[in-house]
């Protein structure tokens, strides 16, 4: 409220700020000058004070109703029993959802899938984004193409990438079987296979977002100062070893930034498995060989329609991301010790 | 009065200014090595494989079903590009839902830019109390998966009455921690503290600060951040997809989604439908693609 007030004080400084070039006139005159300035720099200070608070303050209320509070509130939701097609009806339930959860074979089931898929789409993601920023920091003709054509796919939204890998990956007449059968492939059920189908969902985060990564890592690499390479030359050190001892070392802090992101993106994975499926299910294939903890949230919450459970699901995720990056904290403490 | 004297000196120096700085290329071009054969050949490899689901896309777009069906698969254009994607124009109902996109992803993108300019410059340039507190609690919140936010939104929702209604996915994406993030990162190197202590010594108001000096130094940056979110707006998909329906207000990516979900799909309908829905992104892409990949760089940097 006072910084709404005191950021209107735009308008009178304006005054002030002609104030100056004003003649001097009698004492009364002078003193009701004195004064307004001392209100104008009164004014003037109390905006200095507070007009960083009005800056900043929308993003952390549109932050605290559309983020924080909902966050909160899901933790709230999954102590009751909760129904899509009621939702302000709350039955309190205490920790039956949770209990409920993790006795369905479904859940862990998912969780699996979900740990599965994650490092089979991050682990290679990364690694081939760190390759790619490597061959992309050194001095290359037209730079600015592959840049813009590796970020491509990042343009392209899940739904659209989707649906043309599911055609990709099709059994019977898809590309990648038709390829395969080139050098003596049986044609790989990619849909119903467990193994087979969760490849090809990372197959497609793989390929959205291993140009975004490239580009992370390239920024970073960019930033390590060249004298630090000379001096490694000077010791001698040949392109591996100063990628190893120079490059790597520098972009610890970006490398563990994409972990965390990556990982927390990989945790939420929804719209691949969700159009993946060829039975336009949220079972994530026939068999649930790629539901993952996304699509299974989505199932108890809006197909099976109990938000409560679906809610629970959704703090147990969050208490994973916790773990994670707790261990991520206490992993990068020991690299930052250790050297 | 002081605007006069204030404004004209302002855009010139910031306009030139960062544009200088924020590059170091001068910095690591010097002892830059070339590229051999060999990266080359990784990089055709990786282009290739970025580009052609894309292209195949097209050509899938352009044949008719049948032919889709048959090994080998199609490798060049057929015939039949522009019945299919008039077909799926009108069938996914996809004029409406690219009003709908632009709808939403304009108002998101342009509220989260100007927020984040001004919550980015309290950060960058400004000392009051709580900042670096504040700071780490934007940082944070890059981290707290929005899934989780999913199901009391949808509740609120409900209770509004705004299910199958564009506000509903307009409010929860008025906000951006990347983008305080990003505009901070940008505006600590491209805006000189004197030209702050300058306006502030004539006497300007915050606001008059914010709006004729950050503002104009800014410009580069909000636009990059503004075609950024434009982007993730426009792909959004889960939230979508929970609030609105098809027949409702449906965005371009629940429209696209809703195309592969019929019982006897037809394939290269499908493939018009998700190139149709993809191309306004690629050919933003293909003409703001330096500035986005350097907006993408720039925010990677941290400080």
């Amino acid at each position: 409220m006072t910084t709404g007030h005191d950021t209107a004080a735009a308008a009178p400084s304006k005054e002030g700020g002609a104030a100056p070039g004003r003649p001097p006139g009698d004492p009364a005159a002078a003193d009701k000058e004195r004064r307004r300035r001392a209100r104008l720099s009164r004014r003037w200070q109390r905006d200095v004070r507070w007009s960083p608070y009005a800056f900043v303050s929308p993003f952390f209320l549109l932050f605290v109703a559309f983020g924080l509070f909902p966050l909160i509130y899901t933790g709230w939701a999954s102590l009751h029993k909760v129904e899509l097609t009621a939702p302000t009806d709350m039955d309190w339930v205490g920790l039956r959802n949770y209990t409920r959860i993790f006795d369905d074979e479904f859940f862990w089931n998912a969780a699996q899938n979900t740990l599965t898929i994650g490092i089979i789409s991050t682990v290679p993601q990364l690694l081939m984004a760190m390759g790619l920023a490597h061959i992309l920091n050194y001095k290359l003709r037209a730079s600015t193409f592959y840049r813009v054509a590796m970020l491509a796919p990042y343009a392209t939204s899940i739904a659209a990438a989707s649906l043309v890998f599911v055609l990709l990956f099709g059994r019977d007449y898809g590309m990648i079987n038709w390829a395969l059968g080139l050098v003596g492939v049986d044609n790989i059920d990619w849909q119903n296979e467990t193994w087979a189908s969760q490849v090809a969902v990372s197959t497609i985060v793989i390929w959205r977002w291993t140009g975004y990564n490239a580009l992370i890592y390239l920024a970073a690499m960019q930033a390590i100062p060249q004298d630090l390479y000379e001096s490694a030359a000077l010791d001698g050190a040949n392109r591996w070893q100063q990628f190893f001892h120079v490059t790597l070392p520098s972009l610890r802090p970006t490398i563990l930034f994409t972990c965390v992101v990556s990982t927390i993106g990989a945790s939420q994975l929804f719209g691949e498995p969700l159009l993946f499926d060829a039975n336009k299910g949220a079972s994530g294939g026939s068999q649930h060989q790629f539901q993952t903890l996304g699509l299974y949230l989505y199932e108890q919450g809006w197909v099976n329609q109990h938000l409560g459970r679906a809610s629970a699901i959704a703090w147990t995720m969050f208490l994973i991301l916790i773990l994670i990056g707790i261990v991520n904290y206490v992993i990068s403490r020991r690299l930052r010790a250790s050297s | 009065m002081t605007t006069t004297t204030l404004t004209p000196p302002d855009p010139d120096r910031t306009d030139q200014a960062p544009a200088r700085s924020r590059r170091p290329r001068s910095a690591r071009a010097g002892g830059q090595l070339h590229a051999g054969p060999v990266a080359y050949v990784v990089l055709a490899l990786f282009t290739i494989g970025s580009l052609f689901p894309l292209v195949w896309t097209a050509i899938a777009a352009s044949r008719d079903n049948n032919r889709l069906a048959q090994t080998p698969p199609p490798f060049w254009f057929g015939a039949n590009l522009f019945d299919n994607l008039e077909l799926a124009w009108t069938d996914a109902n996809l004029g409406e839902a690219f009003l709908n996109t632009t709808i939403v992803a304009g108002i998101s993108a342009a509220t989260i830019v100007f927020l984040s300019t001004i919550a980015g410059f309290a950060f960058a340039k400004l000392r009051f109390k709580g900042r670096n507190a504040m700071m780490l609690i934007v940082i944070g919140t890059m981290m707290v998966p929005p899934q989780l936010s999913v199901i009391p939104l949808y509740m609120m929702v409900a209770k509004l009455d705004w299910t199958d209604q564009l506000q509903a996915v307009i409010f929860p994406s008025l906000v951006s921690a990347f983008g305080v993030f990003f505009m901070r990162q940008y505006l600590i190197q491209a805006l000189p503290d004197e030209i702050i202590e300058a306006a502030r010594m004539d006497g300007a108001s915050s606001w008059r600060v914010v709006w004729h000096v950050v503002f104009p130094a800014a410009r580069p940056a909000m636009a990059v951040l503004g075609m950024l979110m434009f982007v993730q707006t426009w792909n959004d998909f889960l939230w979508p997809f929970l609030v609105l329906t098809q027949t409702g207000n449906p965005t371009v990516q629940v429209a696209v989604a809703g195309l592969g979900r019929g019982y006897t799909p037809d394939q290269s309908l499908i493939m018009a439908g998700a190139l149709l829905g993809t191309l306004p992104l690629l050919l933003v892409f293909a003409i703001f693609g330096k500035q986005i990949v350097g907006g993408i760089m720039q925010g990677a940097v941290k400080g």
